[in-house]
């Protein structure tokens, strides 16, 4: 793996344990400038505790380096104000407060002027939320409920975007419009890393991708090198390919 | 019984209630935001009422050192967590808030002190010396623990309840004190006479209500507070700090605190320790309302009241075994409708 220093997130050598118990072993990550990252791999295989940790949430031993600072000492509010945001795997809305303002709450740490351009870009890539901006947040649809987490992560007008399991408990048509509006992200200069299960789809839209086991990175490189990968393609894009050919 | 007892009785049970409304929405406040379960919220009526009742009668209040003592902990606490990083911003930040102000309020006092009393002045100042120790408590007592349980905090609100009490009986001694009242009017509408005292607890509780609505519901602060209440992870993750929602709770439960005592004073005498026992019917409002609703929590403070003044006119010596006995029914219900108890994680 190259130690670029331009990287905008460097997660070096970590490691990160639910007491005695090792979720993630030496893990070596990283995300360039506008780049789309995924990290596949099996239920429990670390990379939603991997995620948390990067984000503050967990303590973590080792580096995490982003936009050029070491953050691995700083709370999550201090790594938000940094750019890095992160969609949780449970969302975590404000669920009796309505659609704006949970928005509003996304844009609690930059000025106004940018929460304004903040609310047209998030309107312009999920017109759904602009519909529903009065209606509060529980009562939204779990794909509404999807768009409105990254709608507030990115209205904190973020460097980094970490998904975690977006497509997860998603209609198939849902996850396919929130793929796209991930894609759409790059356009607008975010780079992003997601966490997936839905191998196949994550692996189309990303740039490069790093494959997971048991709290340790097997495989790494470039997204379309990977999805051809056999012992990748035998072990999560299997059962996709079958359900293509009608099998 | 006749109506016209029945209407005093009501009058007396709606005044009380009201400010155990107050209080009681406080606690929610806190509990919500903080997960503490504010037993020094009594203390905070106690400080605010002995401290106008001592304003007012021309003495200096022991209180105005307590909280100059605290906010230099408090920024003692500050520069540990600071170590690591001692940026001159956030250090200046701190000896602003936790010197200089205090320092200043100390100043005015002085200054002020062998002049004839103005009440507005005298309550000012008592508002904000409670507020600054309000503050500085959070940060000396809770800040630093704030990711325990709720049986961790509630221990170190039992702590906090008695070393402040402590400090009550020293600065304020074991007599009680009465204050001057807002306003000496009074009207009579019917068989019944409002005071100007009584006037003034309705209409500063109404506005309280209404300035604690808009709050919530119409500012950025306000928003920020209620979404730390609702999700403590999700407000971290949008950039809110756990600490600064704390902060503003803190603030708020501590004035509001210290305006019930300074409504409350100039009715009934108040000693160093009556505040808590306020504080409790407040609590057993708040409880009614499950320590999350509102407005349940103000409705079950008006019944609090009228409870209360029933009770103390019918069987004077049971008066408070009545009131707190509420609380029981309300329990066995509340643990029949939700068996488990799920402790919050953060």
């Amino acid at each position: 793996m190259s130690s670029q220093t331009d990287a905008l997130l460097q997660v070096a050598d970590a490691h990160v344990a639910y007491g005695k118990v090792e979720a993630v072993r030496a893990v070596n990550l990283e995300v360039r400038d506008g780049e789309i990252v995924t990290i596949i791999g099996a239920n429990g295989a670390g990379k939603t505790t991997l995620l948390n940790a990067a984000m503050g949430i967990f303590p973590l031993k080792g580096s995490v380096r982003f936009a050029g600072k070491e953050i691995s000492k700083l709370d999550i509010e201090d790594r938000v104000a940094a750019g890095l945001s992160l969609v949780p795997e449970h969302r975590e809305l404000f669920a009796t407060m309505n659609v704006e303002d949970n928005l509003l709450l996304g844009a609690f740490r930059i000025d106004k002027a940018t929460a304004a351009r903040s609310f047209e870009h998030v309107y312009t890539l999920f017109p759904r939320l602009k519909e529903r901006r009065k209606q509060l947040a529980g009562t939204l649809s779990g794909g509404e409920q999807q768009m409105l987490a990254m709608g507030r992560a990115l209205m904190g007008a973020p460097k980094l975007l970490m998904l975690d399991e977006p497509s997860l408990g998603l209609a198939p048509i849902i996850v396919a419009d929130i793929f796209r509006i991930v894609g759409e992200l790059k356009a607008a200069g975010v780079a992003v890393l997601l966490v997936e299960q839905n191998a196949q789809a994550a692996l189309k839209i990303a740039d490069r991708a790093y494959v997971m086991e048991l709290g340790e990175f097997v495989l790494d490189g470039k997204a379309s090198d990977i999805a051809s990968n056999q012992r990748v393609v035998a072990s999560y894009l299997g059962f996709q390919h079958e359900s293509d050919s009608g099998i | 019984m006749n109506t016209t007892i029945l209407l005093f009785l009501l009058q007396d049970g709606i005044t009380n209630g009201a400010i155990y409304a107050l209080l009681g929405l406080a606690l929610v406040l806190v509990f919500a935001v903080t997960r503490v379960i504010l037993i020094p919220q009594g203390e905070f009526i106690t400080f605010g009422a002995l401290t106008y009742a001592s304003l007012s009668a021309g003495q200096m209040p022991g209180t105005i050192k307590l909280a100059v003592a605290m906010g230099i902990v408090a920024f003692a606490f500050d520069l540990f967590t600071f170590r690591r990083a001692l940026h001159a911003k956030r250090v200046l930040r701190s000896v602003a808030v936790n010197i200089i102000v205090p320092l200043a309020i100390w100043g005015v006092m002085l200054a002020l002190s062998g002049r004839p009393a103005n009440i507005a002045v005298n309550i000012t100042l008592s508002l904000l010396i409670v507020a600054a120790i309000g503050l500085y408590l959070y940060r000396i007592a809770y800040q630093p623990i704030a990711h325990t349980s709720v049986l961790v905090l509630l221990i170190a609100s039992v702590g906090c309840h008695l070393a402040l009490q402590g400090f009550g009986l020293v600065f304020f001694g074991a007599e009680g004190q009465r204050g001057p009242a807002i306003s000496s009017d009074a009207i009579t509408i019917g068989a019944l006479r409002f005071t100007g005292q009584s006037i003034a607890v309705y209409g500063i509780t109404i506005a309280l209500i209404v300035g604690l609505w808009l709050f919530f519901g119409y500012t950025l602060y306000g928003k920020a507070l209620r979404a730390t209440a609702v999700n403590r992870l999700g407000a971290r993750l949008a950039g809110i700090r756990t600490t600064l929602s704390g902060q503003i709770a803190f603030l708020l439960a501590s004035v509001i605190g210290a305006i019930s005592g300074i409504l409350i004073v100039p009715i009934t005498t108040l000693y160093y320790d009556t505040g808590f026992l306020i504080g409790l019917k407040g609590f057993v409002a708040a409880i009614i309302g499950g320590l999350v609703s509102y407005p349940l929590t103000a409705a079950a403070a008006i019944l609090v009241g009228c409870v209360e003044a029933f009770s103390s006119f019918y069987a004077s010596n049971y008066k408070e075994v009545i009131v707190f006995t509420l609380i029981l029914p309300v329990l066995v219900l509340r643990s029949l409708a939700a068996p488990a108890v799920e402790e919050e994680k953060d």
